[in-house]
Parts: structure tokens; sequence; C-alpha cells
């Protein structure tokens, strides 16, 4: 088990490099920052100045392992729009993204799974068709459309929830449906095949034979087994949360990491969308790595293969 | 992951007789939702044909006596614009037919270029595994834990945004799919006799991937490139939608949607008219896929 962890570990930092180097060359390389950050119309001269100025005429491999060196050591450099250091820009905004990330988890989770439950125990009725007419449905609508619908409705025909802002627990009902609704495919239909094979399993056979129906059969037999495999796949969506967040955050006002992000790209700020790219990277990977360890965790065969 | 469960219909014992060809085009049209799906896009694809024929109006033609018209079954609508009129006075129903085009062309485009990287990637790791099929899932795991928008966004606004620029850039963020797919299908393909017989009558690698494996990768291909249309639709109108995707004053509908928000709370048509098309157009691909999947591999749908 622990050699299993060291080597996914190591994988993941491994990964976590590939990640940093793919955004500095992507941002460095494609293009020139120094003509992001002076505009269309500067003449050579600004722009020169502009590299001067922000260290841009050294070697492209003097200016990776610089940044790579600072981010070592918590120093993503200086944000070129803010002029404050990067790492702070990104502290002050994370708790916002951070909410907003747990509570659209919580969200799918209460609609995916009872929903995906539903449908097995119920297999081509008509809930069951419900729930894959909405599984095809969430998959096809744009989220940002999805946050614009809530904010009409909510905001003119039924005002009782806020619809811009993050100042109390209400601000994050609607962005955390909005958030949350994009992983509710996914998250329904594995609980859905998962139930549907348990359910088929001898044991469960066994347990009715015992007389057990219904509600505690589902609990103290079929869902602990179903639900192992939704558990790390709900990990790896609460990655894809934070990158998820830019629409979200814009749409309804949270000054958090997405809306960060999109300022910045706005404002050409390339150590700030540099840093972003790079801790929404991580976060993935860990969520990755935590899927991992609790799949190797929860089934013996994973770790051992 | 993305498994359907359209249960196909008991008429395998009757299609014995039939030739491959003649079970494939009844299973086709027995599936209510690859029927849908397929109906969705061809009308659409139509009307991007034949937008200059279908449009009433100009769709870049400003009548500024005609502005934020409302659609004709609300009050003080004009019948000359069937959908109404956005705030620069042009035919929102002109617009939204014109935007066909925009969707559909980058949606091709960007699955073509992720098509090309992913199928190439997964022939090469399937068909060598080792080394190159370490390689390559380890660039697969590196491009998963990219943020796909974010990576976008900023490279659309930093090379300067045009419709090539964001066909190229969702197509080199999507392949991840295809990879997946042909790589495990190039594994269980190469161990098959036929692919056995060709190495042994003397056929290079290239001649084995080209002649042997593709081939028999193209109906998976397909399946995956129709999802992929409706993944690179949406990912361009959310671009579009925060100002790093299509410029105005291309019709592009994530556009559209982001022009309307200001007025979203008086004309909310302008806001949920765009979203209905991108809806309709992203449901009939993902409906023809999810057929298509059906359909290819009635026995391996949960794959």
């Amino acid at each position: 088990m622990l050699k299993y962890i060291a080597l996914r570990g190591l994988l993941a930092v491994l990964v976590a490099f590939t990640v940093s180097l793919a955004a500095f060359l992507l941002l460095n390389v494609a293009t020139d920052p120094a003509y992001a950050i002076a505009g269309e119309d500067a003449t050579p001269d600004v722009v020169e100045t502009i590299r001067a100025r922000y260290g841009l005429n050294r070697p492209l491999p003097v200016r990776y392992f610089d940044w790579l060196g600072g981010v070592l050591t918590g120093d993503f450099g200086e944000s070129y729009y803010w002029h404050k250091p990067v790492a702070e820009l990104v502290a002050d905004r994370a708790d916002e993204t951070l909410k907003l990330a747990f509570s659209a988890m919580f969200v799918t989770i209460l609609i995916a799974i009872p929903l995906g439950a539903l449908a097995a125990l119920n297999p081509n009725s008509w809930i069951d068709r419900m729930a894959l007419g909405v599984a095809v449905s969430a998959q096809a609508v744009p989220n940002f459309w999805l946050g614009l619908i809530m904010i009409i409705l909510f905001g003119v025909m039924f005002p009782i929830l806020p619809v811009s802002g993050d100042d109390t627990w209400r601000h994050f009902v609607l962005p955390a449906f909005v958030l949350g609704a994009s992983s509710v495919p996914a998250v329904m239909r594995l609980t859905r095949t998962g139930l549907i094979e348990v359910m088929g399993a001898d044991y469960i056979r066994t347990a009715r034979a015992k007389g057990f129906r219904g509600w505690p059969l589902l609990r103290r037999h079929a869902l602990r087994n179903a639900l192992l495999p939704v558990i790390s796949v709900l990990a790896v969506q609460l990655g894809q949360k934070f990158g998820g967040s830019v629409i979200t955050e814009s749409i309804f006002a949270i000054n958090g990491l997405g809306r960060l992000a999109l300022e910045s790209i706005l404002g050409a700020d390339i150590p700030t969308v540099q840093m972003l790219i790079f801790v929404f990277a991580i976060v993935f990977v860990a969520m990755n790595l935590l899927a991992d360890i609790l799949n190797a965790a929860i089934d013996p065969r994973i770790r051992i293969g | 992951m993305t498994d359907t469960q359209i249960s196909t219909t008991g008429v395998e014992a009757e299609m014995t007789l039939l030739t491959p060809r003649q079970i494939f085009r009844k299973r086709l049209l027995s599936h209510t939702g690859f029927l849908i799906g397929a109906g969705l896009i061809a009308t659409i694809a139509l009307i991007a044909l034949f937008a200059p024929l279908l449009a009433p109006h100009d769709p870049y033609a400003q009548t500024l006596s005609a502005r934020m018209l409302p659609p004709i079954w609300a009050e003080g609508s004009n019948p000359d614009y069937l959908l109404g009129t956005d705030q620069n006075g042009r035919d929102y129903l002109s617009r939204l037919i014109y935007g066909t085009r925009v969707s559909i062309t980058i949606g091709i485009g960007a699955a073509c270029i992720g098509m090309l990287i992913g199928v190439t990637l997964g022939v090469l790791a399937g068909y060598f595994g080792g080394i190159v099929d370490h390689a390559i899932s380890f660039l697969l795991t590196a491009q998963l834990a990219l943020p796909g928008l974010l990576l976008a966004m900023a490279l659309v606004f930093i090379i300067g945004p045009s419709i090539w620029v964001v066909i190229g850039i969702v197509g080199i963020l999507h392949w991840t799919y295809y990879l997946v797919v042909t790589r495990s299908a190039t594994q269980r393909i190469r161990s098959l006799d036929f692919v056995a017989a060709a190495v042994a009558s003397g056929a290079t690698p290239r001649q084995v991937i080209w002649h042997e494996i593709l081939p028999n990768l193209f109906s998976q291909i397909i399946v995956i490139f129709t999802f992929e249309l409706g993944i690179a639709i949406l990912a361009e109108s959310s671009l579009s939608f925060l100002g790093v995707g299509i410029q105005p004053p291309t019709p592009s509908w994530g556009l559209m949607i982001a022009e309307g928000k200001q007025a979203m709370f008086y004309r909310p048509w302008l806001v949920v008219l765009p979203g209905i098309c991108l809806f309709l157009l992203v449901i009939g691909a993902n409906l023809m896929g999810d057929g298509l999947r059906d359909i290819t591999s009635p026995e391996g749908r949960n794959e």
C-alpha cells in the first residue's frame, strides 16, 4: 500500500512539473508577453522598455527556472496589473472559490446520487428514462446560459435568493446549483451503473432471501459497494470545479479565483494567469491522487496488480 | 464514464438472416435517440448551408430606428422582425440563422484537429506499447490536469481572437477522449489473428496501422467525433461569452448571449433564444453520438 502511494505520489509530482513547464511555455513562447502587456499599437521602443522592466529579455530557460525557483519558495512573482505579489492576490481570493467548489459538490451529490439510485432500482421505468433525460439535457446546456437563466428567474420573477455577490451563504445557493449541475450527468450515470451491477450480485440475492427489502437492503448492503467508485469520481470532479469556477464566478459576481483569472487574462497579467493555471492543475492532480489512494484502500486488487 | 443505457430492441434474433449493412441500417432507424439527434443536426446543417436564402435580413445591417424590438408574440413587435432586434437594431432571427455557421464551422474544425492529435497518439501508444505507451499516457495525465477553459481563454486572448485561433486552440485542447478510446481499441485489434497474419507476411508497422488498424477504428472515431462536436461548440460559446472568443460583429451564439446580458431583465429573449439554439445543436450531437455508440457496439455499450 505504501509503495503504491509513493509511486502515485511521484507520478503526481512529475505531472505537476510537466504542467508548470507547459503553462510557462504556452504563455511565454506561443506569444510574446511584452506585446500582450503593451497592447497592439505599441511602438518597438515601448515594447523594449517593458521587456527590460519585467526581465523578459532574458533567455527562456533562465526565466523558467527563475519562476520555478520562486514557486518552490512560495514566491509567484509580482502581478503586472495589480502591482502586488501574485501569491497574496490568490490567497486573498481562495476562500470564496473553496466555498463555491464544495457547495457545488454538495449540490451534485444531493441531485445525482438519489436520482441515479432511483433509476437503478427501477430500470427502464419512467423514472429511469427521466433520469437519463436529465443527464442528456444537463450535458447540452451551456453552463453560463443556465446561470443567466437562474438570474432572470430569481432576480425578477421569484426574488427569494440573491443573484449577485458573495456576502452570505444564500449568495452561494444559485452559483453552487449552476456549477454543481455540470457534474450531475457523470455522477448520476456512475451511481446507476454501479448500483445495477451490485443489485445483481449473489450477496444481494442472499440478503433478499433472508428477508431484506427496500431501504434497509439498499442502505446496509447495496449502496456501500455501489458508491465506492462514485467517491473517487467525486474527488476528480471536485478538482475540476476550481477550473470551472471562471464562468460561475464572473456571472454571479463572486470575488474568487475564477473571477481573478478572467480579470488577469483581460489585463494581460501573465504572472497571475500562470500561477492560477498552476494552482488549478495542482488541485486537480491532488484530487486525482486522493481518488487513486481511496480506490487502492478500498480495492486491494488495484494496489497489488 | 459516459455510458448510455438505452436498450436495443429485441430484434437481434430476426437479424441473423440480414447482411451486416442491413442490420446496421435497421438498428439506426429503430433507435429513437439517434433519429432525434440526426434530425436536429441535419436541420441545423441545412439552415447553415442555406443561411443567405433563409435569413430575412442582413445579419450585420443595423437599423437604428428599429432597436430592441420584441419578438412577434410580445407587445410592440414589428412583423418585419419575427424574433425582434438587438441593441444595434439587427434582425435577431437572421443573426441566429447565421450563428449556425459559426458554431458548426468551429465544432467541425476543432473536432478534426483533436481527432488528428488524439488518434495519432492513441494508435501509436496502443500499437507499440512499452515506453511509447508510458510516455503518451503521461502526456495524457498532464493534459487532463491542465484547466482547459482557463488555458484556452489565456491563449486566445494573447494570440489575438479570430475564428481560426479559436478553432486551433479548442482543437489542441480536446484530444484526450480520442486517445483513450483508440489506444485501448488498438491494443485489442493488435492481438487479433488478422494482424498477426499481416505481420507474418512481412507488413511494416506503418502498413499494419494504415491497412489493418485504422479501418477498424473508424466507427469508434466517428462516435467520439460526434461527441467532441458538441463539446467544442460549447467551448467556443463559453469563450465568446467571456469576451475571449469570436469578436463582434460576427453572430456567434455565445457572443449574442453576452451582448444581450445587459438588457436581460427587460428583454430576456436576447439571452434565452441563442441559448436554446446552442442547446438544440449540442443535444443533437450528443443524442447522435449515444445512438451511434449503441448501434456500432451493442455488446460493448457500457465500456
